[in-house]
């Protein structure tokens, strides 16, 4: 890395050349190595640590056109209190909505610790003006978003227009002011893994706080190896800025033995340091049944019934 | 901190004898030759069971069930030969767990190594040669190949059941019939082997199996009804058998030792190779003949790739074999563990720079943690000898010239890797390596489809695929 990262967006030319010199990825070599780590064997006491910590990770999410305040009351008051029955049970990180819906979250979240996210800038697709963009995330920053999680435009980035990109991620990040910023890749679309390397590193270039997988609307959303992809970006970016970016996958991250693997993914490739909701996150909405059932399970060596976990 | 909890897989699957005969004609037999030894446990130390070692008497009897069978064997359709495989194939499945157990037990390997790898490949081996019996017509050999006659085999310690699959597969299918001496250290998946012969109803005497040490291999290899001999192991006994068959009728193929080179360069998908290097060097705990024991790195990523690797190694978790997380176990033998020790100690006495992960090590068994080597020359010992462990020498290259160069000066040439994304220049490596393996981006990776073997002073003769055949056909 000879380039100073501050010069490396400073023109089309620079941009690319610092993306596509960027180590390749070896497809058949990243599957087999998250394969590998997916059969990590998680039992009793590691299994219990990993279950809370996998619950205050998560993301409470709802994204649909559906989505009314009183279903987003209720899923607020499920994300700070996720088992009604057992108070033992740590709060989820955050909870994520639409932009509309930030000012109702935040008022049921208040005082709680649980943070309000938004999407936001023409989610899910992105196809839309960076005025629009940024009016939306500043709209959404003002109704309270401590976190916002914006759309690249996969379409400027595989038509090769690297400086769309990372301008509009200056932008937003602008727009966000104290709150964080979360850049959704959209990995599903992105088609390769060395793309994935690419958009990670723009995104945290361009002053992402998080890289994050996937809207959860495009298959696939979150797997293995591209969340290994990214946390490998985030350990090198730290090591070669000294700046440490978080990360999220989201979308089809349903059950405890999903959201594990995903723990030990992190542990052995970014490490132990990135165990953390500051650095972290689940982005689901079913997941969290699936973990308090297996908690309780743990706690009394018995599984309940699906009625005995609230559906918000 | 996230700590993995204990994940111990259950030893309560296998069942191991207190002591053990000879397999010979389909039975088990008390061994003439009264000389018995334990086989132990190398991460406790602990005695698994007794095993004979069998004379030149027990060898006989054993030459002599394999030559009966042979006229029964030999003449039966391929096609019929092929059930019988395909059953010890679906058997081997079917005890899969198990056997991976034992492995573990015997051999000190992980197993998560011995259930995901060895076992598969194992049944694989027999699955693809059982598909070759009723079709040898076809395999390039002539219009109706006939068999040798009996196989006299002697198999390592490293792989002992996977290398039993490699010897044994396409011996019967070939329709040979085979007398087997496992490594006086790993004996018990091969007499577990036995009994699943007995399971699939194999005609008596078409596979025997005779435990003991070099005395018993040497036995097996001299012995006058032997027509085919099939070793792998070490250089230095490989050299012993090429002296004691010369002359005779008996065929040959050796498998022999390894000082592989895995070249990166500074193209390289970064992660992956580093991926590769450990997958090379300690998969197994370096215990594989063709291990990528010689990391050549260009000079100008050697930095940034020794960086990634040593905190990759940081990561390896060494320690009880039979803990599904587990990446290293143990050493399999004390003397092993002596060799390794002795070469590291002459890689410092010599000048490179020894590098190791802080990494606990168990107070009983045998365990050699994850070591590397930089500033390592071509003339030390550590770049030219086998040592047959968890040991990595690095040394750095400029040119792809230089990368062959350095790659072909050793006396051996079982195996290479080349890590590069651009495909003109892994070609021209390819193509130029005197290696019987060239992996592309990847390292020990086997399949029972593709031929293994060495150059020099690594071992002749193919095993694996349509070219494993030849060695077990008179042609």
């Amino acid at each position: 890395m000879t380039t100073p990262l501050a010069e490396v967006a400073s023109s089309a030319s620079t941009l690319r050349a610092f993306l596509h010199g960027l180590p390749g990825v070896d497809r058949v070599g990243a599957d087999a190595r998250a394969a590998m780590l997916a059969t990590r064997s998680i039992k009793t006491t590691a299994k219990k640590q990993a279950i809370d910590l996998a619950i205050s990770m998560v993301d409470l999410t709802t994204l649909e056109g559906a989505d009314t305040p009183g279903k987003v009351r209720a899923m607020c008051a499920k994300a700070m209190q996720p088992d009604p029955m057992d108070p033992s049970v740590p709060a989820v990180a955050a909870v994520c909505v639409y932009p509309d819906l930030v000012a109702t979250a935040v008022q049921a979240l208040a005082g709680s610790g649980v943070k309000v996210a938004s999407v936001a800038t023409a989610f899910p697709s992105g196809r839309s003006s960076l005025e629009v963009k940024v009016t939306e995330t500043a709209l959404a920053v003002a109704a309270g978003a401590a976190e916002i999680d914006m759309v690249i435009d996969r379409g400027a980035f595989l038509a090769g227009d690297h400086v769309k990109v990372f301008e509009e991620i200056a932008a937003v990040k602008a727009a966000c002011g104290q709150s964080h910023l979360k850049v959704i890749l959209e990995t599903g679309e992105l088609a390769t893994y060395d793309n994935v390397r690419r958009a990670s590193w723009l995104a945290m270039i361009a002053g992402a706080d998080f890289i994050k997988t996937s809207t959860g609307k495009v298959s696939p959303a979150a797997t293995l190896p591209v969340t290994l992809i990214m946390l490998e970006a985030v350990r090198d970016f730290l090591s070669a800025t000294g700046r440490k970016v978080g990360v999220k996958p989201a979308g089809g991250i349903r059950t405890t033995k999903d959201a594990i693997k995903y723990l030990v993914l992190v542990n052995e490739t970014a490490g132990p340091d990135w165990l953390d909701p500051d650095w972290f996150r689940l982005g689901a909405s079913s997941l969290l049944n699936d973990l308090l059932m297996q908690r309780q399970k743990m706690a009394t060596g018995r599984y309940a019934g699906p009625d005995y976990f609230t559906l918000d | 901190m996230f700590e993995y909890a204990p994940a111990p897989e259950s030893r309560d699957i296998v069942d191991i004898k207190p002591s053990y005969g000879l397999f010979i004609n389909g039975e088990w037999a008390e061994p003439l030759a009264e000389e018995r030894h334990k086989t132990v446990n190398p991460a406790s130390e602990e005695a698994l069971a007794e095993v004979a070692w069998a004379g030149e008497a027990d060898v006989d009897r054993a030459v002599q069930a394999a030559r009966k069978a042979f006229a029964v064997w030999s003449v039966m359709p391929g096609s019929e030969r092929a059930k019988y495989i395909f059953r010890i194939a679906r058997i081997i499945q079917e005890r899969a767990r198990e056997l991976a157990v034992l492995e573990s037990l015997d051999n000190g390997k992980p197993i998560r190594e011995s259930r995901d790898v060895d076992l598969p490949l194992v049944a694989a081996h027999f699955f693809y040669y059982a598909g070759w019996a009723d079709k040898l017509s076809y395999a390039g050999f002539g219009p109706d190949p006939k068999p040798l006659g009996v196989a006299g085999q002697v198999i390592p310690w490293n792989f002992p059941l996977l290398m039993l699959a490699w010897k044994i597969a396409p011996a019967l299918a070939c329709g040979n019939t085979v007398v087997l001496k496992p490594a006086e250290t790993t004996p018990l998946t091969a007499l577990a082997f036995a009994e699943i012969c007995q399971q699939a109803d194999l005609p008596p005497g078409v596979v025997n199996i005779v435990t003991g040490a070099g005395e018993t291999g040497a036995a097996l290899v001299r012995h006058p009804d032997i027509d085919k001999v099939a070793f792998t192991g070490s250089t230095e006994v490989g050299r012993q058998i090429a002296r004691s068959v010369a002359g005779s009728r008996k065929k040959v193929t050796l498998e022999l030792g390894g000082k592989a080179a895995n070249i990166v360069f500074d193209d390289a998908a970064l992660d992956q190779a580093v991926e590769g290097i450990v997958n090379g060097i300690f998969f197994n705990q370096g215990h594989v003949c063709c291990a990528g024991s010689r990391l050549l790195v260009q000079e100008s990523v050697a930095e940034e790739l020794l960086d990634a690797l040593k905190r990759r190694l940081s990561t390896l978790r060494l320690g009880d074999p039979l803990d599904k997380n587990t990446d290293i176990g143990a050493i399999n033998s004390a003397a092993q563990l002596a060799k390794i020790r002795e070469l590291s100690e002459a890689g410092v006495s010599e000048g490179a720079e020894r590098w190791s992960p802080a990494c606990p090590i168990p107070d009983k068994g045998y365990w050699f943690p994850p070591t590397i080597f930089t500033g390592v020359a071509q003339s030390h010992r550590i770049a030219r000898e086998e040592i047959f462990g968890p040991v990595l020498s690095v040394l750095t290259f400029r040119t792809p010239a230089e990368a062959v160069e350095k790659a072909n000066n050793t006396p051996y040439g079982l195996s290479a890797g080349v890590w590069t994304e651009k495909g003109s220049r892994m070609l021209w490596m390819a193509s130029r390596l005197r290696a019987g393996v060239v992996w592309s981006n990847t390292f020990n990776r086997f399949d029972p489809t593709s031929p293994f073997g060495g150059y020099k002073e690594s071992g002749y003769g193919r095993e694996g695929g349509r070219h494993g055949l030849e060695a077990y056909l008179a042609v």
